[in-house]
């Protein structure tokens, strides 16, 4: 049986002023596939994923969520939408005046669709910073935290209502490659235990490997390799540039596109 | 041809957007009650030292540059009569408004500005809040409540400056006659106009604060001309709109 599509892009293109963010961009995210979107800065993944979370309205064609067309949908009901997709921000995006713990409670307290129990939010906070392994740091404020705790306590708040979709925006961006190599083993974790359908914004190739040929092994608690069945969209001035598997993706002889599959190659 | 109106009328469309959802709100759930007191301690609380310096010391200069005018007509015992109206009508809300402006306009416009740059506004959407709801109104109503009562402490602390420069210092007139002629001066409309301009003036200081705040961008860059755009826009149109509630008063007497 055929999945569901999560995030469907029907000829989408977002403007800003006279520059073209993403044009005529037709994407299609299904329940439980991995996308991984490569691209240079400006190319446009920052505003695809937001453009899919309706934080940005296309200035033409049409996105639909969960198979409902977002078109002229009021702002109170694309909330409840957006109550079922987890996003990670490329800073993290976490709220400088709250704790860590209000931080990735805040979802389920303003969420009203998630019907969370006030009761239940401390216990769901503890066990998402405990998936993070920050079940430390509950008091501290984001400015205390390291940039690599922060992306986790940016995971942890993504993932504390327990998505069916995630969006993970640049989560390696600026980090040095121990702590990228943790995070992205937390999103990998993330995808193999819970089975959630996964669309990462990246520059970095290495993370889209890691992604396509690892699954976490719980009972191990470490990853292994294994097929993914991950897909690579490679974006270029807000067009798709090359869509298909890490094998297609690797032969490639675009200029544009073999330069993001290179550093494994060398 | 007309190219040169186009970003000054999609600004003020923003703005006006912004303005009618933010009132909307005030009557409408959910209502952040912390995030209001908060702000009324920070915009009322926060702004009483200043308040009560510059207070004092605008009606002390007040009498002391009146002064020689006043001996020079023999009407030296009016400037009781003089401070009162010139604070009560004008000054007090005017300059008090402008202090709140420079000190939590820009206060709201750098605040909202980091996080619009940081994507904290962004991911208030994505976690299920209206930012609008959660970080304009309740600027918008802790600073209409707050400003009309610093007006007032301010005008008080005016007169007692006029006081002492007025009795004390220069011995223009007496204690009574300086708060009687003080007292009797004012007349309904006059407390009216008062209490209206610094209700008016709030709503302009902190919608033009977090207007600016909420359409940051380019980094901190961004949030520094933000900040300071607030101040003058919030500035100019304080003394542009004191004009109009003082000639609408002037014309209904």
């Amino acid at each position: 049986m055929a999945s569901t599509s999560l995030v469907r892009f029907d000829r989408v293109t977002v403007r800003f002023d006279n520059n073209v963010a993403l044009a005529n961009l037709t994407w299609d995210l299904r329940e439980g596939d991995t996308c991984v979107i490569l691209g240079a800065a400006g190319s446009g993944k920052t505003v695809l994923l937001k453009t899919a979370l309706g934080l940005i309205h296309p200035d033409e064609g049409s996105v639909a969520l969960f198979g409902q067309d977002t078109r002229g949908v009021a702002e109170s009901a694309m909330r409840e939408l957006r109550a079922r997709i987890g996003i990670l921000f490329q800073e993290g995006g976490l709220f400088d005046s709250l704790t860590v713990e209000d931080n990735v409670g805040y979802p389920l307290e303003n969420q009203k669709s998630l019907l969370c129990p006030p009761d239940q939010v401390r216990p769901r906070v503890e066990e998402a910073l405990r998936f993070v392994e920050l079940g430390h740091t509950l008091e501290k404020f984001p400015s205390e935290l390291s940039g690599g705790m922060r992306r986790r306590v940016g995971i942890a708040r993504a993932i504390v209502t327990q998505p069916k979709l995630l969006l993970y925006d640049s989560p390696t961006a600026g980090l040095d490659p121990i702590t990228a190599n943790n995070i992205m083993t937390l999103v990998a974790k993330e995808r193999d235990i819970r089975g959630t359908t996964t669309a990462l914004a990246t520059h970095r190739f290495q993370d889209g490997h890691l992604l396509a040929n690892y699954r976490y092994n719980a009972s191990k608690g470490k990853l292994e390799p294994g097929e993914t069945g991950t897909r690579f969209l490679v974006l270029n001035d807000g067009q798709i540039a090359f869509e298909g598997s890490q094998d297609e993706l690797e032969a490639s002889r675009d200029a544009y596109v073999s330069k993001f599959a290179k550093p494994l190659k060398d | 041809m007309l190219d040169f109106l186009k970003g000054p009328l999609l600004n003020l469309q923003i703005f006006v957007g912004l303005t009618l959802r933010a009132l909307a709100n005030i009557f409408r759930a959910p209502h952040y009650w912390n995030d209001i007191s908060l702000q009324m301690d920070l915009i009322g609380v926060g702004s009483v030292p200043l308040v009560l310096l510059t207070g004092l010391f605008t009606g002390a200069v007040i009498t002391l540059q009146m002064s020689r005018a006043l001996n020079q007509y023999g009407a030296a015992s009016q400037v009781g009569q003089i401070v009162s109206i010139t604070l009560v009508r004008e000054l007090g809300p005017v300059l008090t408004a402008i202090l709140v402006a420079g000190r939590n306009s820009s206060g709201m416009a750098s605040e909202l500005g980091s996080m619009k740059v940081t994507e904290q506004i962004d991911a208030m959407r994505a976690l299920g809040t209206d930012p609008v709801q959660k970080l304009v109104t309740p600027r918008l109503i802790a600073t209409a409540v707050m400003l009309p009562l610093l007006v007032i402490v301010s005008d008080f602390m005016g007169l007692v400056g006029g006081y002492i420069v007025g009795c004390v210092v220069l011995n223009l007139t007496t204690g009574t006659q300086f708060w009687t002629t003080a007292y009797r001066a004012l007349d309904y409309s006059d407390v009216a106009q008062g209490l209206l301009k610094p209700f008016v003036f709030a709503m302009v200081l902190s919608l033009v604060g977090c207007h600016y705040g909420m359409n940051a961008s380019g980094g901190t860059q961004g949030v520094g001309r933000a900040t300071t755009q607030a101040v003058v826009v919030s500035c100019v149109w304080i003394i542009v709109l004191t004009y109009f509630i003082g000639t609408f008063f002037i014309d209904l007497n």
